[in-house]
């Protein structure tokens, strides 16, 4: 089978998010990039069904040119071919990262029997790139996905809710999102790393259209204000502690 | 105006919200409810006049929800459709979306009409704000969780509901829950947690959780953790607070050997009181704890017990 999965390369911020001059993006100088701890599960997920069932994966992101980067760390981890639709770095809105994709599916014969993608992207959190796509192309989708077993040409999936979990069995083609939790990836090997360098990656530069969702600019919420009262150092503040549970009603 | 408003569950607060939301916006406020098992009496008290109620559609199946609500839209023409920012909530307005072609904001904090319209919205699990623009009609969005408080309004008007039966394509409907997996529940719940304790890096390894699950059980509550925690296999996925793990609300949270990542406090902000410790002084999580005790966890933790032990045998 043929697996598709779409990741988004994002800032890595760590304790305090700083932004850009001109607010529309977070300031990078000292920070790594990555991808969704979901999209790393469903990089994985694809992996493992390839290395199960025959077949090829390919990751998909639409991103600057040094997005290659993630695209090259997902093929170390096992992922056949890449594909790098190449941007000047500026916000594409949901709707025309999800004709982009598309465009990319059709191209290639709409050869994907899974179309993986995560819950959510980790920075714009849109909830609907993956749900655009499947619509384009006439699929069923799955979202948040934290289980998924291929059986013959259909695929159970099982989401979280509250007190237990909800089960769809569909056909396949399908798009599937998913959530961290479905399994725990694997780190690259440093042959992983050598392999991933000659594995193929196929690049084009699509044009971006109007965004009808327009990120005017980046806000900073309100900090907490707060100023941590100090218990004490080390066992020694454990009476403290204790002092400020029962305060709260909780012992 | 009119606002539709998608409700999920009329007993549940971010539905609540999500009207009180609406309110804001529109005058009249009609909402949709599909696969309800009763006419929820608590419609009117959030200010709905209009429930339309869609027959039919009893298990979730969320392209054919959606077609249900645009059919609707055709008929009732809003000048936006809103729904809870939910799993679900995002889940069924995309799906309208993607349908109608139409652009659609998840996760709004506040938005003003024009055209085109003007909101903020959450990002990165509410650790960053966007104002953007909304070039779509009518207007498509979910409520960002608390982004308001539930209010009721002072004099509900009576409610008239409307029964309809969406003509759903057998396409739609492929994608459907046809099995609900109860769940083995193990102690107390993340979600509902009274107190829950959580280990970073910091506890070391699987073996050093030991001192956070004692103290979790001494107090009634649930243990969490990091990502790092999570990814070094030392806990399961569902202990993970975060932004792509748990949120959760309890009356104190206790962080031991977290640094305080933008990402793990996206999940614990619910928190009505924060205790951080942690022998680094200048860790983030500092920044937004209100309780700190500066030290090793193997040693704080321990001490905290055996003073809980102390005082309840007194
Ligand atoms: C898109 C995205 C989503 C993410 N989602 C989540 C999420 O849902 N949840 C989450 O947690 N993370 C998430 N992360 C990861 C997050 O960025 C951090 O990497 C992670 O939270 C760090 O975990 P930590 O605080 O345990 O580890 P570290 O950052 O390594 O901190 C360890 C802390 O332990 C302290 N320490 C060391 N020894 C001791 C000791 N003996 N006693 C007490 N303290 C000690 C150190 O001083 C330090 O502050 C996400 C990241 C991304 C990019
Ligand atoms: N720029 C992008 N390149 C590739 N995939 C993307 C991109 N943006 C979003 N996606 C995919 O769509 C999912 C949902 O994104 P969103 O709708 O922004 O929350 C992400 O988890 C990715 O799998």
């Amino acid at each position: 089978m043929n697996v598709l999965i779409c990741v988004k390369r994002v800032p890595l911020t760590g304790g305090k998010i700083v932004l850009t001059e001109d607010e529309q993006a977070i300031s990078t100088r000292h920070l790594g990039f990555t991808i969704s701890p979901h999209e790393e599960c469903g990089v994985e997920e694809a992996v493992r069904l390839i290395e199960a069932g025959g077949g090829s994966s390919t990751v998909l992101t639409l991103g600057p040119p040094e997005a290659e980067e993630q695209l090259r760390d997902m093929m170390a981890i096992g992922v056949d071919r890449a594909v790098h639709l190449v941007t000047d770095g500026g916000e594409w809105d949901p709707q025309a990262t999800a004709a982009a994709i598309v465009d990319v599916i059709r191209s290639e014969g709409e050869r994907y029997d899974l179309i993986l993608f995560g819950n959510e992207s980790a920075d714009a959190g849109n909830f609907q790139v993956a749900i655009r796509v499947a619509h384009a192309l006439g699929l069923p989708c799955v979202t948040g996905v934290k289980g998924l077993s291929v059986d013959g040409g259909s695929v159970r999936l099982e989401q979280e809710v509250a007190g237990g979990r909800d089960v769809y069995v569909v056909p396949m083609p399908a798009v599937v999102t998913v959530k961290e939790g479905l399994n725990l990836p694997r780190y690259p090997s440093v042959p992983g790393r050598l392999r991933a360098k000659r594995k193929p990656l196929a690049t084009s530069t699509p044009a971006r259209p109007d965004p009808r969702l327009e990120m005017v600019r980046l806000v900073l919420p309100p900090g907490s204000g707060k100023q941590a009262e100090v218990l004490g150092h080390g066992a020694e503040a454990a009476p403290a502690v204790v002092g400020v549970l029962r305060e709260l009603g909780l012992l | 105006m009119t606002v539709l408003v998608f409700v999920e569950n009329i007993d549940d607060e971010l539905s609540q919200q999500a009207l009180t939301f609406a309110r804001g916006l529109g005058d009249e406020l009609h909402a949709v409810l599909i696969g309800a098992p009763a006419v929820p009496a608590g419609l009117a008290a959030y200010g709905v006049s209009i429930a339309h109620l869609a027959a039919g559609l009893d298990a979730y199946a969320p392209a054919a929800w959606a077609q249900a609500i645009v059919e609707l839209v055709a008929r009732t023409t809003p000048a936006a459709v809103m729904g809870p920012g939910t799993d679900r909530g995002n889940e069924v307005l995309a799906h309208i979306a993607a349908k109608t072609d139409q652009p659609m904001a998840a996760n709004c904090m506040s938005i003003a009409a024009g055209d085109p319209a003007s909101l903020v919205r959450v990002r990165w699990g509410g650790s960053l704000l966007e104002e953007a623009r909304l070039h779509g009609s009518p207007m498509l969005l979910t409520v960002a969780p608390h982004a308001v408080a539930a209010e009721m309004v002072a004099e509900p008007a009576d409610l008239v509901l409307e029964e309809f039966t969406p003509s759903v394509s057998n396409v739609d409907l492929i994608a459907r829950v046809c099995e609900r997996a109860s769940a083995v529940s193990a102690g107390v719940s993340l979600t509902d947690a009274d107190v829950v304790v959580s280990g970073g890096r910091g506890v070391g390894s699987a073996a050093g959780f030991a001192v956070i699950e004692e103290l979790a059980e001494l107090l009634g509550g649930a243990v969490g953790c990091s990502r790092a925690v999570t990814s070094a296999g030392w806990r399961p996925h569902t202990d993970q607070v975060g932004q792509t793990g748990t949120k959760i609300s309890p009356e104190i949270y206790i962080a031991c050997g977290i640094s305080g990542a933008t990402q793990h406090m996206a999940g614990c902000k619910g928190a009505k009181k924060l205790l951080a410790i942690n022998p680094d002084g200048e860790a983030s999580i500092f920044a937004s704890a209100d309780y700190a005790v500066i030290g090793d966890l193997h040693e704080v933790v321990p001490a905290i017990s055996a003073e809980i032990r102390k005082a309840r045998s007194a």
